[in-house]
């Protein structure tokens, strides 16, 4: 088990969202002028937000990364949900593949979900009922932070357990709002090391992006994405 | 049946003649007052995005725990031709219905298909309990 560290937390100031403002073409949008100017001056690394609904990985995934390049941990992992709810940077990571590198803030955030019952920490994981309370409290909290985190973020690391549906709410919403704003997106196939999963199942549910299968667990394929990062993310 | 559960079939007409922060409003008093709302057109992607901030805002932990909303994937086709895709109209969400979490669960979803259960009779729904039938009412997606 990984021991939580808080890594270079610090909430940004977030702009209010104006939801009139991104309705319109998307042709123009502030968003790619944003990462066009940046490539220009190249002075801040590019943010990657690993986002995904919870227990997908994430956190396992972001600690995978983080120790490979700066031999540094994340945050801490569990199987029950919503074990992330704070969203952590950890600053530049650079990665390199062949003569290619990239360095970026990677940002792991709380699993994003459309309800949070308590009973479920007592029932499914015999958790005191304050302490459910308290959990399931923070999770909310952590559900709205990570979604306000969407704003800031250059690109994205959207997490799915292969046993799992693929066509949920929450991936959908977040794949959109990524897509409205033209910015790349690697849709991680997690958890491959589960017996009788397929891959195929999340690549043909979205057949417009590039998926990676990996295991964050195993380190099983993580060159490759270290590859696809490298050419998706410049 | 006095007791049973509405499911409001709403026209997009209704929809279009609303701000975004009136139609996430509307919905959720809609979904929190416990109504079952299937939407004609569904909400943008960021329109989505701030529904689930709403709602987690308004989870109570003891007669709130949130929704159950499911709609299908639809992007813009990112393989079409440059011009086409610099000059289409955006294509407009999808149907989706959208209903609080202790009373409405997706069962089943693919490109093509959406399959609810309304439940009637749980005060709220345990992680991966099986659920016996007692009055069931499919919804058609
Ligand atoms: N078999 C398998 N299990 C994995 C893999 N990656 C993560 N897990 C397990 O899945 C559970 C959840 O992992 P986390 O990394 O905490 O997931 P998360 O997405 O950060 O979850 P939240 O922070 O709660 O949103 C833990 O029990 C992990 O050990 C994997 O590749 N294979
Ligand atoms: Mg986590």
């Amino acid at each position: 088990m990984h021991r939580a560290e808080v890594v270079g937390y610090t909430p940004e100031p977030v702009a209010v969202r104006d939801l009139d403002e991104r309705e319109g073409t998307p042709f123009f949008s502030r968003i790619s002028v944003r990462s066009w100017l940046r490539r220009l001056f190249r002075r801040k690394n590019i943010k990657i937000g690993i986002y995904g609904p919870p227990n997908a990985g994430k956190t396992t995934l972001a600690n995978r990364i983080a120790m490979d390049w700066a031999g540094e941990v994340v945050g801490s992992v569990s199987d029950i949900p919503h074990e992330t709810r704070k969203t952590k940077v950890k600053r530049n990571i650079s990665i390199r593949y062949g003569k290619r590198s990239l360095s970026m803030d990677i940002i792991d955030t709380p699993g994003v979900a459309t309800k949070i019952d308590f009973h479920e920490f007592v029932d499914t994981y015999g958790m005191s009922e304050e302490e459910s309370r308290q959990r399931a409290r923070e999770a909310t909290e952590g559900v709205i932070e990570a979604i306000k985190w969407l704003d800031q973020i250059d690109g994205i690391l959207l997490a799915m357990d292969v046993s799992e549906d693929p066509f949920t709410q929450v991936n959908i919403t977040i794949l959109g709002n990524l897509e409205a704003r033209k910015l790349p997106i690697l849709i991680i196939a997690n958890k491959v090391d589960k017996p009788g999963t397929d891959p195929a199942v999340i690549k043909n549910a979205f057949p417009q992006h590039t998926t990676v299968p990996v295991s964050a667990l195993t380190g099983y394929n993580m060159e490759r994405l270290y590859e696809s990062m490298v050419r998706h993310f410049r | 049946m006095a007791d049973g559960i509405r499911i409001n079939l709403i026209s997009r007409e209704r929809m279009d003649g609303m701000s975004p922060d009136e139609k996430i409003h509307f919905i959720l008093s809609e979904v929190m007052g416990g109504k079952v709302l299937v939407l004609e057109e569904g909400l943008s992607p960021v329109e989505e995005a701030e529904l689930m901030q709403r709602t987690m805002a308004s989870i109570d932990h003891d007669t709130f725990i949130g929704i159950e909303i499911q709609g299908y994937y639809n992007p813009n086709d990112l393989r079409a031709p440059f011009l086409r895709r610099v000059f289409q109209r955006r294509t407009p969400p999808r149907m989706t219905v959208i209903g609080p979490a202790a009373h409405l669960k997706t069962i089943y979803k693919d490109g093509e298909v959406i399959q609810a259960l309304i439940l009637t009779d749980k005060p709220y729904i345990e992680g991966k309990e099986i659920w016996k039938p007692p009055a069931v009412q499919p919804t058609k997606a």
